[in-house]
């Protein structure tokens, strides 16, 4: 059963391509060979973060390449790298308080709350509500709800403030990792036993171990109920 | 409309059973059943797939087709021509890959006084561990031990593991978390700072650490965002196509190639730590894969051409559940964790056929048998075949609203295509997802050839013939880390003498030898997805 084909511009230029793939997979099909927009190919790394419009409609779509399917008359390009500020710091310097984050990142004060970047965000994150969060120096919020982001840079592309807004939520999840979430008192624990040597002895024993008696240590291992 | 009417006919199916099935458990196979399962209907066995090795320190050993052709390729590089005089960029310590092996090991390196390039092929952080949704294991209950999990690996790896590797990686595992967490990564705990912590398939303890289903992400993130603030260089789309030696048969450096002018630079280095991440992307058997673009096994070429030893390269990992509908995420990973959090598999009928946490290679190959010998699987409007994971059950046994929270990224996935993975059961397959083996290393990330080091998924020894989930991300966090520290102890004290590319010409010779032509040069850098209706112009 062969498919129709559907046309599709890239960059300005027209193809004719089956209407089932993705972007990613239509360019391809086009003839590109992808070295920049091309990543995980599965929604996770950002590379592919493309903006486009269909004939007809003045609105600008996103969408992330290897994610979304081609449409009839679809204009589209790519943008493969955005040039968002990025402050260097040490992390250990640091201290999780909004006079901090201000600090770092100034700018966070001066976004609009237009919503431009929640519009814009492929995994469905409200940008502007962790936005407004970081302006109220609430870290641990920033951290939790930007924490699906995979740095594409869409809302920054979009955002009339120049705000680099994932980087300033990455500066706050670290924050918040680092310094905000209760601590994990058990894990302290083993790194202790295993520094004193707790559990040395076994371990060697079980590497000297023949085949045949380790697999029965296997078989015989109980096991947590789920 | 993603789901054909014939698929919702066994769905209704499914629903039927699922009361029934929540009370069931479907017993584990038992040790002799997996062996010939294994033998039966695991790709690694299937006839044909594989050859032998005609040059090279593995000469004999088997391994995939697809992979043998460039392990035997020829160079990208004019030996005899190439400029060794002009040194682009020096440096202690080259890094080659921008993952988390490449990450961690650029960090401790750094620490441990070298100045180090890292050099990636795409972006730093497009990488297999960016995708990494499940978790990193780690034995640091009050109910679990370095003890117990070094067992879990053994029994994973089907007891072929290299005892060394597998202590180093049991025993810095809960410091590694440590660590991580040091830097800012956040892992899913309870209120009072208990790590939550799940099963993975093979795991005998729940010691599976996570951060929501983005924990690979996490982990890169932080450390990339690391990288960046101690201000490392790293060097984007400059793959490496040929290590460097100096007249005294030591590693000193390497050749990049930009991939978007073409142009080549030399890098000279008193060690070099490998770090380039799996195979994916050379599609054995045609299988779709779980791997980001760049993972075409590059390392290992590299380092063969050189004389490092790979080993266990006969087994490569088919994780079980790969997205089989809809056609566009073929072969994307459907983390473990939704059989982790009680989603059971079920055939057409609506039926269990296997224990939902076996080790991988059993239950990717319980899947084949279900849809291949028994003709139970379900068969999509694309004429793929698969079973049903049936994720509903979650929230049904957990409370509602499990799922949306535990795995966002999964139900985000499966939602662009119209499946509502809480309400419907996902349809999959397995899918090519990790390289087991690897380049031969010692518990400090060295080798046999001096002054190259390994670590992450292009090593090979810890797993054995079968990885866990959630061991990988432990891998490439303590082995970077080991082998960074070793890579700039070593870099201290290292003289490098004359660079040569004498390898490349005994490998032309070796190739010879053994009547070999190449056809393909190699490493081959990136697949080639593109369609062309008559041949390509050399023009450009
Ligand atoms: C979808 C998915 C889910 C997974 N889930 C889990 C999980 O839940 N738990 C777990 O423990 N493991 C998981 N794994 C496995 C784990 O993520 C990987 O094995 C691990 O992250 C590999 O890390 P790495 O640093 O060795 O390689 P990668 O992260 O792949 O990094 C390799 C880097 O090297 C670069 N590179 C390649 N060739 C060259 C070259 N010639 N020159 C320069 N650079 C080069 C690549 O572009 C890449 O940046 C998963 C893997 C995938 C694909
Ligand atoms: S687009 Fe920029 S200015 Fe507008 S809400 Fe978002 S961050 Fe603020
Ligand atoms: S928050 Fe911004 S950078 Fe992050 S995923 Fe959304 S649009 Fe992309
Ligand atoms: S290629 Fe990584 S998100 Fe699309």
């Amino acid at each position: 059963m062969a498919e129709e084909l559907i046309p599709i511009y890239i960059m300005g230029k027209k193809y004719e391509v089956p209407p089932s793939l993705t972007i990613m997979r239509a360019m391809e099909w086009a003839g590109y060979k992808l070295i920049r927009g091309a990543g995980c190919r599965s929604g996770f790394c950002g590379a592919c973060a493309t903006v486009y419009r269909i004939k007809g409609d003045y609105r600008l779509r996103i969408g992330l390449a290897c994610q979304t399917v081609v449409e009839p008359e679809m204009y589209l390009a790519q943008i493969p790298f955005f040039p968002a500020e990025k402050a260097i710091y040490d992390i250990e310097e640091l201290k999780p308080t909004p006079e901090q984050l201000f600090q770092i990142y100034p700018e966070i004060l001066r976004c609009l709350s237009c919503g431009t970047c929640t519009k814009a965000c492929p995994q469905e994150i409200d940008v502007m509500d962790y936005m407004a969060d970081a302006m109220k120096g609430d870290i641990a919020s920033v951290a939790s709800k930007s924490f699906d982001c995979i740095m594409c840079g869409l809302c920054a592309a979009r955002c009339p403030a120049e705000e680099a807004q994932a980087n300033v939520a990455l500066l706050c999840r670290r924050l918040y990792g680092k310094y905000l979430a209760p601590k994990s008192q058990h894990l302290w624990e083993r790194i202790e036993e295993i520094g004193a040597g707790k559990f040395d002895e076994e371990v060697a024993k079980l590497k000297s171990m023949g085949e045949e008696e380790l697999r029965q240590r296997y078989k015989e291992r109980d096991i947590e109920p789920a | 409309m993603s789901y054909t009417s014939e698929m919702w006919k066994s769905i209704r199916k499914v629903e039927a059973t699922r009361q029934r099935r929540l009370q069931e458990t479907h017993p584990r196979m038992p040790p002799r059943g997996q062996e010939e399962i294994l033998k039966r209907f695991h790709p690694d066995y299937v006839e044909g797939g594989m050859r032998e090795l005609l040059v090279g320190p593995n000469r004999g050993d088997r391994t995939p087709n697809e992979l043998a052709d460039l392990l035997e390729g020829r160079s990208h590089i004019d030996a005899a021509a190439f400029d060794l005089e002009r040194v682009d960029y020096e440096c202690d310590i080259l890094v080659i890959g921008g993952g988390g092996a490449g990450a961690s090991a650029a960090l401790l390196a750094q620490e441990n006084g070298a100045q180090v390039i890292l050099t990636t092929k795409l972006r730093f952080g497009d990488a297999n561990t960016m995708m990494a949704q499940g978790g990193i294991q780690a034995a640091d209950k009050p109910n679990d031990s370095p003890v117990i999990h070094y067992l879990d690996v053994m029994g994973g790896g089907h007891f072929t593991n290299v005892p060394e590797l597998v202590e180093a990686l049991v025993m810095d595992a809960p410091s590694v978390i440590q660590w991580l967490e040091d830097l800012g990564c956040i892992f899913d705990k309870e209120p009072e700072g208990t790590m939550k912590t799940i099963h993975g398939g093979g795991t005998s303890r729940k010691r599976m650490h996570f951060a929501r289903d983005y924990s690979g992400a996490e982990i890169m993130r932080t450390l990339r965002d690391e990288v960046r603030n101690r201000q490392i260089s790293v060097l984007e789309f400059a793959p490496v196509v040929e290590l460097v030696m100096d007249d005294k048969g030591q590693v000193a450096g390497a050749i990049l190639l930009n991939l978007e002018t073409g142009d080549y630079s030399l890098v000279k280095a008193k060690t070099v730590i490998m770090a380039t991440g799996g195979g994916g992307r050379l599609h054995y058997q045609g299988f779709p894969t779980t791997n980001h673009y760049g993972a075409t096994a590059d390392g290992l070429v590299l380092a063969y051409r050189v004389g490092a030893k790979l080993a266990f390269m006969d087994t490569m990992q088919y994780h079980p559940t790969g997205a089989a509908c809809p056609e566009q995420i073929l072969g994307q990973l459907v983390t473990e964790k939704v059989r982790g959090l009680g989603a059971q598999l079920v055939n057409v009928e609506g039926e269990q056929f296997v224990y939902p946490l076996e080790t991988r290679d059993v239950e990717a190959s319980a899947i084949i048998r279900e849809c291949v010998e028994r003709k139970k699987g379900v068969v999509t409007s694309t004429e793929q075949q698969g079973v049903w994971l049936d994720s509903p059950m979650i929230d049904i046994l957990k409370g509602p609203g499990t799922i949306q929270t535990n795995l966002p990224a999964m139900v985000r996935q499966f939602g662009r295509f119209d499946i509502d993975m809480t309400k419907e059961p996902i349809l999959i397959y397995p899918t090519l997802h990790y390289q087991n083996g690897g380049i031969a290393i010692k518990p400090d990330g060295s080798t046999d050839i001096p002054n190259l080091y390994v670590a992450g998924e292009v090593a090979g020894g810890v797993h054995g013939r079968n990885r866990l989930m959630g061991n990988s991300l432990l891998e490439i966090t303590v082995y970077g880390r080991r082998a960074g520290k070793a890579a700039a102890q070593r870099a201290k004290e290292v003289e490098l003498g004359e660079l040569t590319l004498e390898h490349l010409q005994d490998w032309e010779q070796q190739l010879q030898e053994a009547d070999l032509e190449p056809q393909i040069a190699s490493p081959l850098l990136l697949p080639d997805y593109t369609r062309h209706t008559r041949p390509v112009s050399k023009v450009m």
